[in-house]
């Protein structure tokens, strides 16, 4: 490296911050192997790639094709959405330990897809209801907490956390009187689980979309960061900017909760990691949210339903496993320094 | 360059709660006029300078950019003419000094554009105006409260506007930066023909540096002018209800409490 003063150091910093991505693109494919060759049927990297290229062991091909790489999608997806609705909620709340999780936006967002389910609803219209929810909530948090005053962290957390055990009770209630079998387990809601996803499209394409818009709007998310009088100042229209992160935001929480239930955490630990590897620009930081939060989720799941035999964990143990202790050590070293 | 800009309200009209802080205040700012904002604390230097920048709507009357109103124009477009410095600030989210200072590049870039060569370059002579050479890789967490503020001195000067609106800029500075920051704007202000708009605590930064004064009274009542008519200590005592005292020296008037 040469010590020439001047034009050198932003480049220097990008390109640590592009070796950064890198790394993460390479843990996400070896998450993909992990969870390709892991499971209840061992299989080995080879016997993988002979079971993706043909089917001539008709029972790997299915393990493999049926199985595996849908479940693999789902949670690459559902992971990749929390981490950048988190991302998104921590600018649009100037918190970083806001996530759609402990606000109660999952909650909320579920509550509203359950009572869709429980009335008979399906397709789409269950994913309105969801995303209705996720809007509802989210716009109960920032009413409430918000108050006379500004949002401090304290009365931020305590307003979510008490939003969110509501919702976990009218979940209860919801699935107490609702006719048996016709529902989703109540794990699914209270704390999230892969078993049951099923079409991979939906939550490709939001995640797709998401991440085009989220790349879009990255670099005003750097000026929000700043405050909203100082990202006025600097030109940016603060109330629609606001209300298209409030959507978004919504939008791809609704899309996780209905694939995978309510699962915790990964919007509040992915940013946070992000950041402490020096991704703090959002044009950075988003595309880091989707690998590392889709990476961790497929681990976790691969864990989650090998680590205990013949039992299927639901994958939201996991990230709360995780996440609680990573959330109380942020607690503790003070929100200023994260 | 930045291109000349006028800055001028009309029938200007501000409240807080009941209080009334100026009423049909009309006044115009020029190209090369640099100045400072008097008043006590709460008698709206702040308020008003955040109408002027747009970012608060006047509760009457108009705030006007080169004869447009405010409200006809883009924030994008008026943020490049228009820089603010804030009083108080939040800060979460932490980050490098330049990474920081960069962000002030925003309204030149396009929504996908990175910071060019000669962004940085911007970025690099402002922190040097502010005596923070060598603080590029500095966490803005370990800075001082000092620190601090010429960091955001620089921010604003990397937006490049051609009207500095100025909250308390020497808030926290020791006299050596006050005096190297505010005789940088003011000589930059004069050459490159912008305006300077300052909300200022020290009567005698605004009798050395500044060609207008405005002071704002807690009745609501504004008086403006050329600094010189301005400043002596009948009006001081008027604005600050403090017996005050006039000494001459070879640089000008001084004024202190009595």
């Amino acid at each position: 490296m040469t010590n020439e003063q001047g034009h050198k150091p932003i480049h220097a910093a990008r390109q640590k911050a592009y070796l950064y991505l890198l790394l993460l693109l390479l843990i996400t494919l070896a998450s993909f192997i992990v969870a390709l060759t892991s499971g209840s049927l061992s299989l080995s990297f080879s016997e993988v790639i002979t079971a993706i290229s043909s089917d001539a062991n008709p029972l790997h091909h299915q393990v493999v094709y049926e199985l595996r790489v849908p479940r693999m999608i789902h949670a690459f997806t559902t992971g990749a959405l929390l981490a950048m609705a988190g991302a998104l909620m921590q600018v649009l709340l100037r918190n970083p330990l806001a996530d759609p999780y402990i606000l109660g936006i999952s909650g909320g967002s579920a509550v509203f897809a359950l009572i869709a389910i429980a009335l008979g609803l399906v397709g789409w219209t269950v994913s309105l209801s969801a995303f209705f929810g996720a809007l509802l909530a989210m716009f109960l948090v920032f009413g409430l907490a918000r108050g006379q005053g500004s949002w401090t962290a304290t009365r931020l957390l305590l307003t979510g956390v008490v939003l969110a055990s509501g919702w976990g009770a009218i979940i209860s209630f919801v699935l107490t009187i609702a006719p048996q079998g016709k529902l989703r387990s109540l794990i699914f809601w209270l704390m999230g689980d892969l078993s049951f996803a099923e079409n991979i499209w939906p939550a490709l394409i939001t995640l797709a979309l998401g991440i085009l818009i989220c790349l879009y709007f990255a670099r005003s998310l750097n000026v929000l960061s700043l405050g909203a009088m100082q990202a006025q100042s600097l030109g940016l229209h603060i109330n629609r900017f606001r209300w298209q992160l409030y959507v978004v935001a919504s939008l791809l929480t609704a899309m996780a909760i209905i694939q995978a239930g309510n699962i915790g955490f990964i919007g509040l630990i992915i940013p946070h990691l992000l950041r402490l590897m020096g991704l703090r620009d959002y044009r950075l930081l988003i595309p880091g949210a989707v690998l590392a939060g889709g990476s961790l989720l497929v681990f976790a799941d691969t864990v989650a339903r090998s680590a205990i035999e013949d039992t299927a964990l639901p994958v939201g143990i996991l990230t709360a496993a995780i996440g609680v202790p990573i959330f109380i050590f942020l607690l503790y070293r003070g929100v200023k320094s994260v | 360059m930045t291109e000349k800009s006028n800055l001028s309200c009309n029938e200007l009209h501000l409240e807080i709660g009941n209080k009334i802080l100026c009423d049909s205040l009309s006044l115009q700012i020029g190209p090369g006029e640099t100045w400072a904002v008097l008043g006590l604390n709460g008698a709206g230097k702040t308020t008003l300078l955040h109408t002027l920048a747009g970012i608060r709507p006047p509760d009457a009357g108009q705030v006007l950019l080169n004869e447009t109103d405010l409200t006809q124009l883009s924030r994008h477009d008026i943020a490049k003419q228009l820089g603010l410095l804030l009083q108080t600030h939040q800060d979460p989210f932490p980050g490098k000094v330049i990474e920081h200072v960069l962000i002030g590049r925003h309204p030149y870039l396009k929504a996908l554009e990175w910071e060019s060569e000669s962004d940085y370059q911007i970025a690099k002579d402002a922190l040097s105006t502010v005596g923070l050479i060598g603080f590029e890789n500095r966490d803005i967490q370990s800075l001082s409260g000092g620190e601090y503020q010429r960091m955001l001195i620089a921010m604003v000067l990397v937006q490049q506007p051609s009207i500095y609106l100025l909250d308390e800029p020497v808030n926290h500075l020791d006299w050596q930066h006050q005096h190297q920051i505010l005789s940088t704007l003011v000589s930059m202000t004069e050459q490159q023909t912008c305006s300077l708009v300052m909300a200022l605590h020290d009567v005698n930064l605004a009798a050395r540096y500044c060609s207008h004064t405005m002071m704002m009274f807690d009745d609501g009542q504004v008086k403006s002018g050329h600094t010189s008519d301005m400043l002596n200590t009948e009006t001081l005592e008027d604005l600050y209800h403090t017996p005050i005292m006039q000494i001459d020296s070879e640089q000008g008037q001084i004024f202190t409490p009595a």
